[in-house]
C-alpha cells in the first residue's frame, strides 16, 4: 500500500523533473556532434547508402523490392510516429519489426537477425526520411496498456545491481558513471553509429548493453517487453527531433 | 567492394587549395581483440592509402592497427589542372580498391 503510493509519487517527481528534454546529441562532445552533422563524414551514412541500394533490389521469393510497393518519399514521417499500432496483430510494432515483417511475409525473404547489416541499413534509410521531424508516437486508445507496460518496465528495478532505467536516466542524468556523462537516454537517433561499437547498432543493441551493465537477464530480440519499452521511450522523447542516423560516443 | 563516403569539390579555381575527404567502410581489426571463445581475432586492416591527382602523388599514408574502424581521411591539394583524382588503398588480404573523381579547374 505504502509502496504503491511511493511509486506514484516517484512517477510524478520523475515526470516533472524531465521537463527539459536533452537529446544524446546535446550531451555529446563537439567533435562527435560535428561528425553527426556532416553527411559526408557521418559513418552512419555508409549504412544509409546501403539501404538506398537495397530499397530497389528485389529480395526473397516474391521477387519484389521495397520500391515495388513504396515510394521512398512516402516514408517521410514514418519513423517519427513509430512504434505504431498494428491492427491485425493487436499490438504495437517497432519500425525495425515492421521492415522485417515486410521482408519475410510480403517479400518472402528469409529472416535476418536484428543486428544484420541489411536490417540496419533499411532502418537507417527509412529513419533518415524523418530526420528533423518531431518524435510523436500515438499513445492513446489501444496503445495505452502497452505504454503503461513500458513505463512499468522503465521504472522497475532489476538485475543484480537492482537498478531501474529511471534511476540513472531520470534521477542521475547529467552526472557521471565512471568517466561517461549519463544522458537522459532518448532513442531518437536509432539506428546509430556508436564510436564505442565502431559500428552501427539498433536500440535493441543499446538496451542489451544496459541490461548487461546492471547484470539483468536480457530479453530475447522479439520479446514484447522490448516493444513496450521502445514505445515508452518514444513517448518520453516526444518533442525531440529524429536524428537518424545519429553518432554517439 | 567497400562502401565509401567521398567529398571532393566539383570545380575549384586555379591556384586554390581544396579539401579531399573520404571515409572507407572497413572493420580495421587490430589483432588485439579476442572472440567469445578466447581466440585472437586476427589483424585485418587497410595498411596503405594513396591519392594521385592527374598521376601525381599528393597524399600517401601507411596505416597501423591503432586506427579505428571505418577510417576517415581528410587532406588538401592545390588546384593546377582539370583532371582526375584517384584514391587507392590496399588491405592486409592484398585486396585493393580504387575510387576516382573528376575535378574541373577554372
Amino acid at each position: 500500500m505504502i509502496g504503491r503510493a511511493a511509486l506514484v509519487l516517484l512517477l510524478i517527481v520523475a515526470e516533472a523533473g524531465a521537463a527539459e528534454l536533452r537529446s544524446g546529441y546535446d550531451d555529446a562532445g563537439p567533435q562527435t556532434r560535428a561528425t553527426q552533422d556532416d553527411d559526408t563524414v557521418n559513418p552512419g551514412f555508409l549504412w544509409v547508402q546501403q539501404g538506398a541500394a537495397l530499397w530497389s533490389q528485389p529480395a526473397g521469393a516474391a521477387g519484389t523490392s521495397c520500391a515495388s510497393c513504396h515510394e521512398i518519399s512516402a516514408m517521410r514521417g514514418v519513423a517519427a510516429r513509430y512504434p505504431a499500432f498494428d491492427t491485425a496483430l493487436g499490438r504495437p510494432m517497432t519500425l525495425d519489426q515492421r521492415i522485417e515483417q515486410c521482408r519475410t511475409e510480403r517479400q518472402k525473404a528469409s529472416p535476418l537477425p536484428p543486428e544484420d547489416d541489411t536490417r540496419l541499413a533499411l532502418s537507417a534509410y527509412v529513419g533518415l526520411q524523418s530526420r528533423g521531424m518531431t518524435v510523436r508516437p500515438r499513445t492513446d486508445g489501444p496503445m495505452r496498456p502497452f505504454l503503461e507496460a513500458g513505463r512499468t518496465l522503465y521504472m522497475t528495478r532489476q538485475g543484480q545491481l537492482n537498478l531501474s532505467c529511471s534511476n540513472c536516466h531520470d534521477g542521475l542524468a547529467g552526472q557521471r558513471l565512471g568517466g561517461a556523462l549519463i544522458p537522459q537516454g532518448h532513442a531518437n537517433g536509432y539506428p546509430l553509429y556508436r564510436l564505442e561499437w565502431q559500428g552501427m547498432g539498433s536500440v535493441y543493441r543499446r538496451i542489451r548493453n544496459c541490461l548487461t551493465g546492471i547484470r539483468a537477464e536480457i530479453y530475447p530480440p522479439d520479446a514484447p517487453e522490448l516493444t513496450a519499452l521502445e514505445l515508452y521511450l518514444a513517448a518520453r522523447a516526444t518533442g525531440l527531433k529524429v536524428e537518424t542516423p545519429a553518432v554517439r560516443p | 567492394m567497400a562502401r565509401v563516403l567521398l567529398k571532393i569539390p566539383r570545380t575549384v579555381r586555379k591556384g586554390e587549395s581544396f579539401d579531399i575527404r573520404i571515409l572507407i567502410a572497413h572493420p580495421m581489426e587490430s589483432g588485439q581483440r579476442r572472440d567469445e571463445g578466447g581466440q585472437v581475432i586476427p589483424r585485418f586492416i587497410i595498411n596503405r592509402f594513396s591519392c594521385l591527382y592527374n598521376g601525381e602523388l599528393v597524399f600517401e599514408a601507411d596505416l597501423f592497427p591503432a586506427i579505428a574502424a571505418n577510417p576517415f581521411f581528410e587532406f588538401s591539394a592545390v588546384a593546377v589542372n582539370s583532371g582526375r583524382i584517384v584514391m587507392r588503398w590496399v588491405d592486409d588480404a592484398g585486396v585493393g580498391q580504387t575510387e576516382t573523381a573528376d575535378i574541373v579547374v577554372t
